[in-house]
């Protein structure tokens, strides 16, 4: 866009301004102020951690600059890329991620569709039961989770304990509740008269959900999809808990279980291992959020 | 193309009628608009023939059949909504031929028949755009079209011009007359505005409280309303209503309003109400067009008096023109010629040849 100066005022008049624009002035400067503290407080750790990720070893436990890398390496990389140990608890950090955001969205967008248009007994507390269930923290859910699937592996003689699988059956607890709350808000700012028109177009209530809902609360869905994403991905106590073996572990407990060999913190690795499992969810937000905001925008303007 | 009956209809909300036992026959090709003020039932009455409300009790019948239990989508009927509730990521076309596509015709066969909807309504440059680049006229036009290319028995109108601006309503008006000219499909249209009541309809149903007050041609209700109700919702500005009772002086008959003055009956509405009883609490009816300035000659049962006038508002070919006329305020309308002006006396007429006598207690046109 082009700078067009608009001179408001008469050539003769002198521009005065007025306490309105000084006062956006200096909300401008504040918000600049607090955003540059925020973005150095929060992006310090990453850059931390990028430094170290780059030095060997010997460089990081000698008494120099912390904050410069006088030898840099990228051995902490290459060890890490070509240890299959590494590269399985990334497939499987990557496959519970992506099975359980499918699982989350097959289950909460029609259970939202649901909830916020299918009138029927009890949608009302149904809607507020499904997002009390989000405010159970997983650290309190966890030890009766693992006795209901130790108890199920007696009963059946299923073993789902000690299997990266069995984090299929335990993120939805999270994502599934709070993205079909977050969907219940999208549908139902869905003026009713659109699905209406779909009705006496001759839409079934799937037809109304795949071909109108869906593609109308798109910018909600992928809101929803990197929630899920982020938490299935991030998830750490369950993982914890649930799987042992070396070769079962996703990428956080990966990380922090193989890397730490007693009292010895393998420190260049651990933050090399940390920032490539940040890696993916930093991807997928720098391309969808694009069409986040893109979507969000074009809702805004709309008459 | 079908009538569409309704048999007693009743819709219950819990403890509230919303609407209260409607009978209305609407015949096949007939343009019928359903008008009342907010909450009168009118735009449960049109969902209810659309199905999206079921009914209470009673009985909606299209094309001679019983449509009660019938979902929406197979009563073969179209709706135009207020908010327009176009598909925001569709285009124009893709909108219009939504109901087209789910019922898989062939493309061919619905590409024919959304240019052909398209020319119509003189869209044809719009099908590609999307709803949010169109201005609100636009909108409404595409929400038509959407109705038309499905061919449908009913067409069902839902306050579609409430949305628009003044100027542009007036425009849809008339596009909307010309489409029901070019289609002739049976319309069941739902205003609270009765200037499009009138302009719009074959017939008009007057509704109020879940009731239907008065069915009847525009000119009908206009001419002969059948209860105050109607009366004063039809016409603008409304018409004026002043107490009164009738007194028989002379063996003529006089409508007395107060101690102070009466009018003379002409021999015509002398006859007619000679069978109301002289004791009845009444209302005079006047509309404002038969309250104008007093002329020399004036023709018989034109009734001359002298009023202050309180408020004038020259509309150009006339002027409207408020006063108190034995405590009751009046709207007359005058010529822009006859001198009226704000707190100044003004010499005016009434035609009681054109007055109507209500009950003031039934509210009843007698």
């Amino acid at each position: 866009m082009s700078m067009v100066t608009i001179d408001k005022s008469g050539p003769t008049r002198k521009v005065k301004y007025g306490s309105m624009s000084r006062d956006r002035t200096w909300a401008l400067r504040w918000s600049y102020f607090f955003l540059t503290l925020f973005a150095v407080f929060s992006l310090v750790p990453p850059f931390y951690m990028l430094i170290t990720s780059l030095k060997g070893s010997a460089e990081i436990s000698a008494a120099t600059n912390p904050w410069w890398v006088y030898h840099p390496t990228f051995e902490n990389y290459i060890q890490l890329l070509t240890s299959n140990q590494f590269l399985r608890f990334f497939w499987n950090s990557a496959w519970v991620s992506i099975i359980v955001v499918t699982i989350t969205m097959l289950i909460s967008v029609p259970a939202a569709f649901a909830l916020a248009r299918m009138k029927f007994w009890g949608s009302a507390t149904l809607a507020t039961g499904v997002f009390l269930t989000y405010l159970i923290p997983d650290s309190l859910l966890f030890i009766p989770l693992f006795k209901m699937f130790a108890v199920f592996g007696d009963w059946t003689g299923i073993q789902l304990v000690n299997r990266w699988y069995v984090l299929l059956f335990i993120y939805p607890t999270l994502t599934v509740p709070f993205c079909t709350w977050i969907m219940i808000g999208y549908f139902a700012s869905i003026p009713k008269e659109l699905d209406e028109a779909a009705i006496i177009d001759g839409a079934s209530w799937f037809q109304t959900l795949t071909r109108i809902f869906i593609p109308v609360a798109l910018p909600g869905l992928i809101a929803a999809t990197i929630f899920a994403f982020t938490v299935s991905w991030a998830q750490f106590l369950y993982p914890l808990v649930f799987t042992t073996s070396t070769d079962q572990l996703v990428l956080p407990v990966g990380i922090i279980t193989t890397l730490i060999k007693g009292d010895v913190f393998n420190w260049g690795q651990i933050m090399t291992g940390a920032l490539l499992g940040a890696a993916p969810p930093l991807i997928i937000y720098a391309f969808l959020m694009d069409y986040y905001i893109a979507g969000l925008t074009a809702g805004a303007t709309k008459g | 193309m079908a009538d569409v009956s309704l048999r007693k209809v009743v819709k219950r909300y819990d403890e509230v009628e919303a609407v209260r036992g409607i009978d209305l026959d609407i015949a096949d090709h007939e343009f019928v608009v359903l008008v009342g003020p907010s909450g009168c039932g009118k735009s449960t009455t049109l969902r209810m023939i659309a199905g999206l409300e079921d009914i209470s009790d009673g009985d909606i019948m299209i094309g001679g059949d019983v449509v009660n239990d019938v979902p929406p989508k197979d009563r073969d009927i179209a709706m135009v909504f207020q908010n327009y509730a176009l598909y925001p990521h569709m285009t124009v076309a893709e909108n219009m031929s939504f109901g087209l596509r789910l019922k898989h015709y062939p493309k061919a066969e619905i590409k024919s028949r959304v240019t052909e909807a398209a020319r119509m309504l003189d869209i044809t440059d719009l099908i590609d755009r999307k709803p949010k680049q169109l201005s609100g006229g636009q909108r409404q036009r595409v929400a038509m079209g959407r109705a038309i290319v499905r061919n449908p028995k009913v067409f069902l109108f839902d306050e579609p011009l409430s949305n628009l601006d003044a100027k542009l309503r007036v425009q849809m008006r008339i596009e909307i007359k010309k489409v029901h000219q070019k289609v002739r499909t049976t319309t069941v249209y739902v205003t609270h505005d009765q200037v499009e009541a009138m302009t719009l309809a074959d017939r008009v149903v007057v509704m109020n409280y879940g009731k239907i007050e008065q069915i009847g041609t525009p000119n009908e209700l206009y001419h002969k309303p059948a209860t105050r109700f109607v009366a004063s919702f039809i016409g603008s500005p409304a018409m004026n209503f002043v107490p009164c009772r009738l007194e028989e002086v002379g063996g003529k008959l006089n409508v007395r309003l107060t101690d102070r003055r009466a009018f003379p009956l002409p021999p015509t509405r002398a006859a007619r109400y000679q069978a109301i009883s002289r004791t009845d609490k009444l209302l005079l009816g006047l509309r404002p067009e038969h309250v104008m300035e007093a002329r020399p000659h004036a023709e018989p049962g034109v009734e001359p008096f002298d009023a202050v006038l309180d408020v004038t508002e020259p509309m150009g070919m006339e002027t409207l023109v408020y006063f108190t006329l034995e405590g009751s305020q009046l709207c007359g309308r005058v010529s822009p010629n006859a001198g009226a002006q704000d707190g100044s006396p003004l010499r005016l007429a009434v035609d009681l040849n054109n007055m109507h006598l209500l009950n003031e207690v039934t509210g009843a046109v007698l």
